[in-house]
Order: structure tokens, then sequence, then C-alpha cells
């Protein structure tokens, strides 16, 4: 009859990330700021212990934040709490899972766990985001069970260029396999190391199976807009807004401005008198590349 | 009926149903509608209102669609379009911002009050009590695949409020007058019945 209920489905896992499309997930590392960013308009927040440009200053091996901080979170607010574990680390993911969070980051900014395997995300009721450099390496988070793709980009680093990069990647070599004949995408199968099914699906619509979103180094309104003119369907804002002068007024203008990214006269109206933003890192003076973590 | 989703449709006489595109799953709904033929423009300012003769609210956050609602500007064109009677179809925080009232809501969240119901946000609980189930539609021969995704819980009826489906008792999908609204998401199966009977509601009012 009409009285059951599935849970943890894929279905009702790609359905949440469905749901923050067209939207801004903030990092935030207090109650105080989930709360800034939850009046700001986020869609969601990611709870953790520091925003990746304090990992990246600090160094040392980053970790899944400590529950009680995650706890302290979700409390504060109504909206979706994320929360990072390290690549591999499913038993991170189980604590997560056990602890209630609405989705979970696999996340290359915090130091991986095993240099061979992601978590086997099917294996989960909670839904799971992964980052991606390139095409193939996002369909093998997919075929892992990834609910939602994030372009890397560079994470603390304020600097735009390496989320660009990334996803003019993914999305270029989508488009190319829409034209490409059925013995090509073998070919393409073999080049991205994906599975074909996969492939096969780009193909016929175009698209990833889950919703692409962009993160790591956005920090002004223009670069969220950015990220959506190229064709990702929502933006992470890590350190962007708590490391810059005003998070709210900032965080606020990015909400408007992932709605808004086609109306230029938008943009410039929403980006004008938010004060600086993080000051951010030339790529040549990264110590550690974040995005060449995960495989 | 045109087989491809999204697919732009031009020309015709049937009505155009704009989709609320400030946020969340607006997408989906749009290729649904176009699936039947229906124009379905995404609506993100007040001059994109005024072509439209009806309105889909999809689901996404309430909490950051109130807030555009009113940045944009389109909170009072849209209330006022909606108190004249424009047709809309609201599902999840489209349900939200419809009913008359609204628990565990952030203080500032603002809604058209259109429906006569209580609905409390995240009312089944978090994303791990997210749920698919089936559903007995009326009007509707078999049943109906329906996602719940942090879903609004609908705690009372007022009268006049016509029940379409329940789901363990509870009503999930419910209609008065031109408001349609409904916990899950409709957009998120491939079935457009749903789509089907709200737009063919639409001519039946005409």
């Amino acid at each position: 009859m009409t009285e059951s209920r599935s849970t943890g489905t894929f279905p009702v896992k790609r359905g949440l990330a469905e749901m923050m499309k067209g939207g801004v997930i903030m990092d935030v590392v207090t109650p105080g700021q989930a709360k800034v960013a939850e009046d700001a308009g986020a869609v969601a927040v990611m709870a953790l212990e520091r925003v990746p440009a304090d990992i990246r200053r600090d160094g040392g091996v980053a970790r899944m934040s400590d529950p009680e901080m995650i706890e302290g979170i979700k409390a504060a607010v109504s909206i979706p709490v994320m929360a990072k574990v390290r690549i591999g680390h499913f038993v991170e993911a189980q604590i997560l899972q056990a602890l209630g969070v609405d989705f979970i980051d696999e996340s290359e900014v915090l130091t991986p766990a095993d240099e061979a395997h992601h978590i086997d995300k099917f294996a989960f009721d909670v839904p799971f985001v992964c980052g991606a450099t390139n095409l193939g390496e996002a369909l093998r988070r997919i075929s892992e069970g990834a609910a939602m793709i994030r372009s890397k980009g560079e994470a603390g680093t304020g600097n735009v260029v390496e989320a660009v990069r990334h996803l003019r990647s993914i999305i270029g070599d989508i488009k190319k396999i829409t034209q490409a004949d059925q013995a090509e995408l073998f070919e393409w199968a073999k080049r991205l190391q994906a599975p074909l099914p996969l492939v096969q699906e780009i193909a016929e619509t175009g698209k990833l199976q889950v919703p692409l979103f962009c993160a790591g180094g956005l920090a002004t309104p223009a670069d969220a807009a950015l990220a959506m003119q190229l064709g990702a369907e929502s933006v992470f804002v890590g350190s962007g807004i708590f490391k810059s002068e005003d998070p709210g007024p900032r965080a606020k203008a990015i909400v408007e401005a992932t709605t808004h990214f086609n109306d230029p006269d938008i943009l410039a109206k929403v980006s004008r008198g938010l004060g600086a933003p993080m000051t951010g890192i030339e790529m040549d003076d990264v110590n550690q590349r974040y995005a060449e973590r995960g495989w | 009926m045109p087989n491809g989703a999204g697919e732009p449709i031009s020309g015709g006489s049937g009505p155009t149903v704009g989709v609320l595109a400030l946020q969340g799953a607006f997408e989906v709904h749009q290729q649904r509608l176009h699936r039947l033929g229906v124009r379905a423009p995404l609506i993100r300012t007040p001059r994109e209102l005024d072509a439209v003769d009806a309105l889909v609210l999809p689901g996404g956050e309430s909490t950051t669609m109130s807030r555009l609602l009113g940045t944009s500007g389109l909170f009072d064109v849209l209330a006022a379009r909606l108190a004249d009677g424009m047709p809309v179809f609201g599902t999840c925080a489209g349900m939200i911002l419809c009913a008359t009232e609204v628990l565990d809501a952030r203080p500032d969240q603002r809604g058209f009050e259109l429906i006569d119901i209580t609905v409390r946000r995240n009312g089944y609980g978090r994303q791990l009590d997210s749920f698919e189930a089936d559903l007995d539609v009326q009007g509707l021969a078999t049943p109906f695949h329906a996602v719940f995704i942090r879903a609004p819980l609908v705690e009372r009826l007022g009268t006049g409020v016509e029940v379409l489906a329940c789901h363990d008792g509870v009503p999930v999908l419910v209609r008065a007058g031109s408001c349609t609204v409904a916990a899950f998401h409709p957009e998120l199966t491939d079935d457009v019945r749903l789509h089907e009977l709200f737009v063919e509601h639409l001519s039946s009012t005409d």
C-alpha cells in the first residue's frame, strides 16, 4: 500500500543537493557565524573548526571537527548543516552521520586519511559532496555514490583562478562528450578513467548526474556570479566571507549575486561598499595545493 | 507532447506558468512544464512577472527565498498578483511560503498567507529523515511516487482546504481555491501528472 517510506536512497540524497541550487553554502566556525550566514540567506552552512585560510596558515594535520562544535552550530540554525571528513576516513563519516549532519563533504581541505580509496558513499544514508578538478575525478566520485560534485578550486587562497580552471575543465569536457559518437565514448571513458555508463549518460543529457557546485577561492559577489555564468549551479564560499573586513554585508551580497548572476546592474549594485575582501594569495606563493589531494 | 526536457516552447495559446527562480529546484520544475508543452519562464525580477498567468513556487530553502523575495523587490508585486487570484503551485519551501501559519520559522521570514494551513518547517526531521513514498492522489488512477526532503509537516487544516493526498494520515497535498501546495517534490520524479493537474485546473478556472 501507500504508507511505507524509504530513507537514505539516492533520489533522497540527490534531492537535497537539488534544493541547494542557486544558493550559497558558507563555511562557519562558530554558532554566531552560522547565524550571520543564515541571516544573509545561505542555503546551508559548513561547520568546521578552522576556515581553509587558517588551516593553510597553521599547517599540521587537519581532521574532522569536534562533535560538540558541530552540535552547537546545528542548534543555532534551521538550514542544513554540512561538515567535512578526511578523504577515505569512513569512521569520521560514521560519526558525522550519527550526529545527524545533513551533508558530508569528503574534503581535500583536510589531510587525507587514505591514499588510494575514497569513502564508499553508498554505504551511508547521509548524502556526500566531493571535490573534483576534472570530469574524470567527478565521475569517479559519482560512481562511489557522491550526491553532489563541487569543483575544487584552491581553498583558503581567496583566488578564483583555480576554481575557474576546474569548472572550465569539467564543463568543457561535458560539452565535448555531447558531440562525440559512440566509438569515441569508449575512448572518453578510458581517457577519463571513468565508468562508461556515466560517460554515455553525459552524452545523452549534457549534464552530470548530480548537481555541480563551485568551491575554492571565491571571495566577492563577482566571483560567485563568474562561477554561475561558467555553469556552476551553486557556490561554496569558505574563507572569503569570514576572513573579509565586514562578513555580514559581504555574505548578503554574495547570496544576491548568486541568484542574479546574469544581471550586471544588480551585480554592480550589490558589489558596492562591502569593505576589504580577504587578502588572498597568488598561486605561485601557495605552499600546499589542496586540489592535488584525491584521485 | 514534446519529448525532450528543457525545450523552450514558443507560440501556442495556453497559459504561461512562471517558475520562481530565486533559489532551489526551479530548473526541474521548468523541465516538467516544458514536457507538457507549457511556456515556463524563470522569474527573478518584478518585470518578469508581468508575462505570467500562474506561478510555481519551487522547493529550496524558504529562509533564503524569503530574503531574496525582499531584496529583489518581488515580494510586494507578487503578493498583489496572488491576492488578485493568480493560481500558484507551491512545493516544499513553496508550501511554506503559501501557508497562513509557519512554525519553527525565522522571526523575519515572510510569506503570502494564501492557504489556511499551519505547517512546521522541517517537521519530518533532518535530512536523515527525508524519504520516498507512494501516495494515493485524488484524481490519479495509480499511486504517485513522492520524494520528501526535509519536508514541512502540515499540522492544521483550515476550513475549505481540500486534501488531495495524505501520507501516514497527514495531508501532504492540499488545495484551496487557486492555491495548491505539496509537502513533497513532484519535480524530482519523471512523473508529470501533478504538473498536468495544475495546468488543467488553470484552464478549468479560466
